[in-house]
């Protein structure tokens, strides 16, 4: 096969958004743990254990981890379509990403729940 | 401002005699009117002619004396000699061939200014003089035209480095901008088709490496912001 330049793939702009919306979903995040810290200001294991057991700090925390994984998933992706050429090696390492990141995914799901 | 001793250290290469690039360390007895760095450079390459690079307007219009100087991308003609630190370093423009000592080649960064179509594209029949546009419409193309394709702000980026065949640059996306801002332009959607790609506009990360650079004082990671700023009206 002739080694053409090809470009033209048509996307970007989702991820381009999605990277600056999970950004803003993580900064929130941040802003609310630390007023719930602070509020609460836990001291024993029971209480760290007690501001984890509310339905919404459990819900926000996995938001947290999502955003945190897509965010991730966008910015490894990148450093692969920079620094690795041959398309083979970066489909193979593309793949590895997404599932070690869904990985992690389920396993913040499964410590979240275990709670 | 009186004589003085400039020293250099620049990039040598010719590929018919050497085997590998090195740097030559010259100096320079300088006038008080040489002010400018290619004044310099008319001096050295009066004493030895082998010396190469490309010069042609020297006022900052032409844009073809780019090059890496002690470190940055700048204009020669455009360079206060005095402001520099000694010895001056100079080397060709990052990231592209060198074709010999401080020319490089630049059809890369050409194939993406292409890329791009830089000109006007409008199927209405010609009015009798001239399209006209509104003044405040004329505005926004201010900080775009003025660009001279001189390459000092693709060849700072890295990922003009990483993906020179598949990034437009900066230089290519300010020029792209400027197209899709014209109102007399028709084909806005067909050119931001055309950059809707994760390499050809996605790669810049806007490390702002270019406006850095910019011997004309524009902004290309402006001008890229609101290209995917209008994808973003254009999708949402």
């Amino acid at each position: 096969m002739i080694n053409r330049i090809v470009v033209g793939a048509h996307y970007g702009l989702r991820d381009w958004i999605a990277q600056r919306a999970t950004a803003v979903i993580m900064a929130l995040y941040t802003v609310i743990m630390a007023a719930v810290l602070l509020i609460v200001r836990p001291a024993s294991f029971e209480a760290w254990q007690g501001i984890f057991a509310n339905g919404f700090i459990k819900f926000v925390t996995f938001l947290f981890f999502v955003s945190l994984f897509y965010h991730a998933w966008i910015g490894v992706r990148d450093i692969w379509m920079d620094y690795v050429k041959p398309t083979g090696l970066r489909l193979t390492l593309h793949v590895v990403t997404l599932a070690a990141l869904v990985g992690y995914a389920a396993w913040a799901a499964a410590i979240l729940w275990r709670l | 401002m009186s004589k003085r001793m400039v020293q250099f250290s620049i990039y040598r290469y010719d590929p018919d005699k050497d085997d590998a690039p090195y740097m030559q360390d010259v100096s320079v007895e300088l006038e008080p009117t040489d002010r400018k760095l290619l004044d310099a450079l008319t001096k050295l390459k009066a004493h030895d002619d082998t010396l190469s690079y490309r010069r042609s307007c020297r006022e900052g219009v032409c844009g073809s004396d780019a090059m890496n100087i002690n470190g940055k991308n700048g204009l020669a003609c455009l360079q206060d000699i005095d402001e520099l630190k000694q010895p001056i370093v100079l080397r060709p423009l990052p990231g592209l061939p060198v074709i010999r000592d401080l020319i490089v080649d630049m059809t890369q960064f050409f194939k993406q200014y292409h890329s791009i179509k830089p000109y006007l594209i409008n199927n209405d029949p010609p009015p009798e003089r001239e399209r006209l546009q509104s003044p405040e419409d004329r505005e926004e193309l201010d900080g775009l035209y003025e660009c001279i394709l001189c390459a000092c702000c693709s060849t700072s980026c890295p990922s003009f480095w990483w993906n020179p065949d598949k990034f437009v640059g900066p230089a290519g996306l300010l020029a792209a901008y400027r197209f899709i801002a014209d109102t007399r332009d028709q084909a806005t959607s067909e050119r931001l088709d055309n950059l809707e790609d994760p390499y050809r506009l996605f790669r810049c990360h806007t490390i702002m490496n270019c406006v850095d650079v910019c011997p004309k004082g524009l902004n290309p990671t402006q001008a890229i912001g609101k290209i995917k700023d209008m994808m973003v009206r254009r999708a949402v």
